[in-house]
């Protein structure tokens, strides 16, 4: 393999890598507040998709950009209002099937909606264009994408730190019932986690379909997984950890197709899954977490 | 005295009503069958739900009883139906099926009798659960859900995969699996399965995955080994979900690694929530409801007119928005659906039908307020 392949290939990995840790950011917030796999999250990320195509019919695509993140963020918003929250005392295998359930209905909606015949995803004019750097041709979402994400992960990160409302998302996921008698309201919080990790979804979005150019009601389902794990593989609940889980897959993935396994890239996944869970079960960068009785 | 005399023929009486019901249902079956060119419709609906019945009481044995949240059904299913697809697929009908890749060697001219090939599917699936659980069983909770989830996909993968094609046919599925004959080795089988499944859920073992679901230190402080019983339950679930997936196959005669998606697993959790989660005939109720459910629910898929107005809601997929809906309020608010963790008995219905009864008494006759 010339090195110009290779490099390539390289950037296509890591361009993929920053949608997984866009989209495993949402996963790993929700997780470390509620502790809740959000199985809708993935299909958040394709009803975003369906959002775009919709908007991009009717707008110019500075304008069908806000619209379609706000439609997201307040889908995201809506689902744990309605099918989460009431569901906070049950226990928690209820709260999983709840969370299956939005999945399937999501699912099921756009195909009604939409049809299942994979619907083609509009071109933004300024992602699309090539560049040529060397040997390397991209377009410029490719470049884009890791530099967006570090960006808003930056931003995320300082948000958390250095807010009211960040010290109140760490002070939840740290222990919910004290913050609750501390005075934070939990519910306005959890609220506003759906909201970021929707909302960097809609954009994970609109960069992962940029690259793939259709979507259907299933091509949130495997992604959503996949991000999961990316979230497990750096530590739940920790930002940096989904952020690098993200790139580790977009890049294997990437390698084994590039290597002639693409059969195997999504099996791929959950082996590396099973390994972390054994060698390391909090992620890299997870806490310990030890069992009370 | 009195009242041991009173359970005696209380016993006698269940006996005597079970015996009725099972042969009410046996002659309808009997009449289904004799007439089967007519009921051909309602013959396979009530297979496919009796074979939805096996595989959702196996995810209740694992899910509901056990407290372990398996996802990966599928996966298990996958794999008996296709031990017992290669196995009993007539050998002079293989170079129809195999026309692309050819048939690897080994599997030519093997063959077994359908019985034996759905216990093989069954051990094969068992087997698989066997080494998947040493690791995937000692996560917790949700982690556990997307390891097997993750599981069922890899085996997915592996059976649609090119070097698998002269053993699965890849992508192109198994065709010209032989069929049941008749609606009654349908019924055997799962009445078989699901009663050694009821067998083992009211034993010892029954009672000690019970014990690790209401709490796992309290149980392991009490003596019983964690990781051994989890593993019983996780394997026998998937040996029971291994026949299914055979049955699966005998039913529809030809499959593909598409049957097997996360989407069924899906649909038997929906089963096992709606029969209510650590409930048998739970589990066999919303067998039946929901695939009679998604037959019956069946018009809503054609347009419809009313007065003359097509109504605007009604096209292909708006059944299935419909029921994912039906479950999400299955969900939300009755969390305990139909059985809770009951089970069907007599003497709750004599005695639900005899509370009304008394109080009709009651309301009838005028007494003096000392109750």
């Amino acid at each position: 393999m010339s090195l110009t392949t290779f490099l390539q290939q390289c950037l296509t990995g890591i361009s993929l890598g920053g949608a997984y840790a866009l989209i495993a950011i949402g996963y790993t917030m929700v997780y470390g507040i509620l502790r809740l796999i959000n199985f809708a999250h993935g299909d958040i990320f394709m009803m975003a998709g369906y959002f775009m195509i919709f908007a991009m019919a009717s707008f110019p695509w500075f304008i069908a950009l806000p619209v379609v993140l706000l439609i997201t963020t307040f889908l995201g918003v809506g689902i744990e209002r309605v099918a989460y929250k009431p569901l906070r005392s049950a226990p928690r295998m209820s709260v999983m099937i709840s969370a299956i359930g939005v999945s399937y209905l999501l699912q099921n909606l756009a195909t009604y909606l939409f049809t299942a015949l994979p619907k083609a995803y509009p071109e933004i004019p300024v992602l699309k264009r090539i560049f040529l750097i060397g040997g390397l041709s991209a377009s410029f979402v490719t470049f884009f994408t890791p530099v967006l994400t570090v960006f808003l992960v930056y931003i995320l990160i300082m948000l958390i730190q250095h807010t009211r409302i960040g010290m109140a998302m760490r002070a939840v996921s740290r222990d919910y019932e004290t913050a609750s008698l501390m005075g934070i309201d939990i519910n306005r919080t959890i609220s506003i986690t759906f909201a970021i990790g929707s909302l960097l979804a809609a954009v994970g979005s609109i960069l992962y379909f940029t690259d793939r150019m259709t979507v259907f009601p299933f091509s949130g389902s495997l992604p959503g997984l996949k991000c999961f794990v990316a979230a497990v593989f750096g530590g739940i609940g920790s930002i940096p950890g989904a952020v690098v889980g993200g790139f580790v897959l977009g890049l294997g993935e990437t390698a084994l197709v590039a290597a002639g396994y693409s059969t195997f890239s999504d099996a791929f996944t959950f082996v590396l899954l099973i390994v972390i869970l054994l060698v390391r079960p909090t992620g890299l960068f997870g806490e310990k977490i030890t069992n009370k009785v | 005295m009195d009242q041991s005399f009173h359970a005696m023929g209380e016993r006698r009486r269940n006996i005597v009503l079970s015996l009725c019901l099972a042969g009410l249902l046996l002659a309808c079956c009997g009449y289904l069958q004799a007439n089967k060119y007519e009921y051909n419709y309602a013959i396979s609906i009530i297979e496919r739900s009796l074979i939805y019945a096996v595989v959702a009481v196996s995810m209740n044995l694992v899910n509901g009883f056990t407290g372990l949240f398996s996802l990966g059904q599928a996966g298990f299913m996958a794999i008996g139906a296709y031990v017992t697809a290669i196995l009993t697929i007539p050998t002079a009908n293989r170079p129809s099926v195999y026309y692309i890749s050819g048939i690897h060697p080994w599997i030519e001219n093997l063959h077994a009798p359908a019985l034996l090939a759905l216990i093989l599917g069954g051990l094969a699936a068992a087997a698989c659960a066997a080494l998947i659980g040493i690791p995937v069983l000692r996560l917790k909770s949700d982690y556990l859900a997307i390891a097997t989830l993750g599981f069922a996909e890899i085996i997915r993968a592996l059976i649609a995969a090119p070097m698998m094609d002269r053993i699965t046919n890849g992508s192109y599925g198994l065709k010209s699996i032989p069929g049941f004959s008749s609606i009654f080795q349908v019924l055997a089988l799962a009445a078989c399965s699901i009663g050694l499944m009821v067998l083992l859920i009211n034993s010892s073992y029954g009672r000690m995955f019970k014990a690790i679901r209401e709490d796992e230190i309290a149980a392991e402080a009490m003596g019983i080994n964690l990781f051994r019983t989890k593993e019983l339950s996780f394997v026998i679930s998937s040996f029971f979900a291994g026949i299914s997936g055979g049955m699966l196959a005998m039913f529809m005669r030809s499959i593909d690694s598409k049957t097997f998606q996360v989407s069924l697993t899906y649909d038997i959790l929906l089963i096992v929530v709606i029969g209510g989660i650590g409930s048998v005939t739970g589990s066999v109720l919303g067998a039946f409801l929901v695939t009679a459910g998604r037959e019956i629910l069946r018009f809503f898929d054609e347009p419809f007119f009313l007065g003359g107005v097509q109504v605007p809601l009604f096209r292909p997929g708006f059944r299935m928005v419909i029921f994912s809906l039906l479950l999400m309020i299955v969900v939300l608010f009755y969390s305990k659906g139909l059985m809770g963790t009951n089970e069907f008995s007599w003497n709750s219905i004599c005695r639900f039908f005899g509370r009304k009864e008394r109080k009709k008494q009651e309301g009838r006759v005028p007494h003096d307020g000392a109750k």
